[in-house]
């Protein structure tokens, strides 16, 4: 028996655009294990911002079934939704979308906050994971004063301190160098090894989706094939 | 998240743009401000008229020739001497205790060169206790003076400041009042301004000399005015009762036909009370028209910094804030806004008020703005009830961002 995380099927989503209807997904399907790596790819247009919002729970889907870590989705509504984001889906993305007046500390204690953690332990927590991303000596600096790297160790600190099932990584290395895109994504995957957290990165950059396990390839809004990754 | 961390974050938030904030602030600032001055000035302009009129004496009543109604009157007879000494009468009316008759007049009166215009009263001996009137120096009109028509005269303080420079040892000296003489007997003590004009501006003199000598209706025996005194406040209905039976026998008029006027000090009050009252709402509802658009000025701030943080909002959501979180947020930030500029406001308010007062001290009128507690309270709810108001609905359209397209959002 397997252990599934991301159960989807038969997903679809229908934006009306005005008088047209657009279809972004057309029954994707797709299955994810817990502690796995996927990357999900595919050309602009393919629907796989769609997938991603709804597979993190910022949308949901028209039609189709979504069990994350076994809990119904599709049927929740706003705040149910919220607080599913909280505790089981921890984002990261392109552009860090940190919270540029505050230190880093207290971005990463954000959703902590958000779930009703007391003060101490609060803080406790957050410096813990923003140990884990090897910036434990610069808690109190605030994004201007950290490098592009730093800032999506920062984004990565807060998407894993309140220990979620997924962790969504939208393009996290899109707005980084090379050098530096490397030393992000050599963090994720050892959180990945060291924590068991599952890791569901959405990429067209093929250096990227090689480092993971398996490839979902999205194609007019249906997963096309999954394939194994380079590991 | 606890209220303190709500607040501390709202601070931040606000602090971050310190100058838009504080021309936001400064609209409730204008606003809050306003109604309190405004409603100072109001309520001290009531109390100062209140109090000079309570000065005057709350069991006093007048009595004028002339009815409410003029038309279909006849045989309208003015009130005379013989009317106010028919008044005083223990029998048919107990209530009463002091009835003066007033001849009233304008003339000029001269000494030594200097002139001035002022108002000549021609009283009974009565009139003193009636009136209630202290002398700085001399003594009251007596019996003899006035049934000897004398040429005495008492004089109000702004006439002798006018004419002698001085208030004392003025017993003796000689004046000319519409170029008769006249000799000083006492001078007045100072009164300040009072509702019916300054009463230091005044010469006393015997009624019986003015008939004779100053009045324009010489031998007609009518009078302007009767100052009557009740026993006490309580019996001032009665009075008047006792008041209108005797002139109405005397000059034969019809129950409903009066050709007099009774006024009691408390009517007078009431009247004055509730002109003021509307004076007082009518300042204090256009200072809160300004409270309204200082309010309508924050929702505007809260509507730019809606948009301008969409992606922070799409951000929150997506790390797990639902609806009432980002609602309260916004909330406290206008709130915060409001509460700021309400509090500022109120010291500003009390400022203008206590600034109203000195200039109308120095101008020399004695005028004390009240800055009341229920003006506060208001002020502050109204502005708290503003902030609220004028906050809910940014608040409210930023709680319902869908976090997808607010995270979308460049």
């Amino acid at each position: 028996m397997t252990d599934r995380v991301v159960d989807a099927r038969g997903l679809t989503k229908v934006y009306r655009m005005g008088e047209v209807e657009v279809e972004a997904l057309s029954g994707a399907s797709l299955t994810i294990e817990r502690g796995e790596v996927v990357a999900i790819m595919g050309p602009s247009g393919s629907g796989k911002s769609t997938l991603m919002n709804i597979l993190g729970c910022l949308d949901r889907p028209t039609a189709g079934e979504y069990l994350l870590d076994g809990t119904s989705v599709a049927s929740l509504n706003d705040d149910q939704l919220a607080e599913i984001r909280n505790h089981k889906v921890g984002f990261v993305f392109q552009s860090f979308n940190l919270l540029s007046r505050q230190t880093a500390l207290a971005n990463v204690e954000l959703p902590l906050r958000y779930s009703g953690t007391a003060n101490g332990r609060r803080r406790q927590r957050a410096l813990e994971a923003l140990e884990t991303v090897g910036l434990g000596d610069r808690v109190l600096h605030r994004p201007t004063e950290l490098s592009g790297g730093q800032q999506q160790r920062v984004a990565i600190a807060r998407a894993i301190v309140n220990d979620p099932a997924i962790i969504m990584a939208d393009e996290p290395t899109g707005n980084l160098d090379s050098k530096v895109g490397k030393e992000i994504m050599a963090t994720l995957l050892r959180l990945n090894k060291d924590r068991g957290t599952t890791l569901i990165i959405v990429t067209h950059d093929p250096l990227i989706s090689e480092q993971a396990r398996r490839i979902i390839h999205i194609r007019d809004g249906q997963v096309e094939n999954s394939s194994g990754g380079g590991v | 998240m606890s209220l303190s961390q709500v607040l501390l974050e709202a601070l931040e938030s606000l602090n971050s743009n310190k100058l838009r904030s504080g021309l936001t602030v400064l609209g409730i600032v204008i606003g809050v401000a306003a109604v309190i001055a405004m409603l100072a000035v109001g309520n001290g302009a009531q109390a100062s008229i209140t109090g000079s009129i309570n000065q005057v004496g709350t069991n006093l009543l007048f009595v004028f020739t002339g009815g409410h109604e003029d038309a279909g009157m006849r045989n309208a007879r003015s009130i005379t001497l013989a009317d106010a000494a028919a008044l005083v009468d223990p029998f048919a009316a107990p209530h009463i205790q002091g009835v003066a008759p007033v001849l009233q007049g304008r003339g000029d009166i001269l000494f030594a060169g200097e002139t001035k215009t002022t108002d000549i009263v021609g009283v009974t001996p009565s009139y003193g206790p009636v009136r209630n009137i202290s002398l700085l120096e001399g003594d009251f009109i007596n019996d003899d003076q006035y049934y000897g028509r004398a040429s005495v005269v008492i004089l109000g303080v702004e006439v002798a400041d006018k004419l002698f420079g001085r208030r004392d040892g003025l017993i003796g000296e000689s004046v000319r009042i519409e170029g008769q003489p006249f000799r000083v007997v006492g001078v007045l003590a100072p009164q300040g301004g009072s509702a019916f004009g300054s009463a230091d501006n005044q010469v006393v003199v015997p009624l019986t000399t003015a008939q004779a000598r100053l009045s324009s209706r010489r031998g007609e025996g009518t009078v302007d005015i009767v100052f009557i005194q009740a026993v006490d406040f309580q019996a001032v209905p009665d009075a008047a009762e006792e008041i209108a039976q005797i002139l109405r026998t005397r000059h034969r008029t019809p129950i409903g036909a009066d050709d007099f006027t009774i006024f009691t000090q408390e009517s007078i009050l009431s009247t004055i009370q509730s002109v003021t009252g509307v004076l007082t709402i009518f300042l204090g509802g256009i200072a809160a028209i300004s409270l309204l658009v200082g309010g309508i000025g924050i929702m505007n701030i809260m509507l730019v910094s809606v948009t301008e943080r969409t992606r922070e909002i799409g951000l929150r959501k997506a790390l797990g804030a639902r609806k009432r979180d980002i609602l309260i947020q916004f909330i406290a930030e206008s709130s915060l806004l409001s509460l700021i500029g309400g509090i500022i406001g109120i010291l500003f308010g009390w400022l203008i008020s206590f600034a109203v007062g000195r200039v109308a001290a120095a101008t020399g009128n004695e005028f004390n703005p009240i800055v009341g507690f229920d003006a506060i309270l208001l002020a502050t709810l109204f502005s708290a009830a503003v902030g609220l108001f004028f906050g809910i609905y940014p608040a409210n359209r930023a709680a319902g961002l869908e976090p997808v397209e607010a995270l979308r959002y460049e």
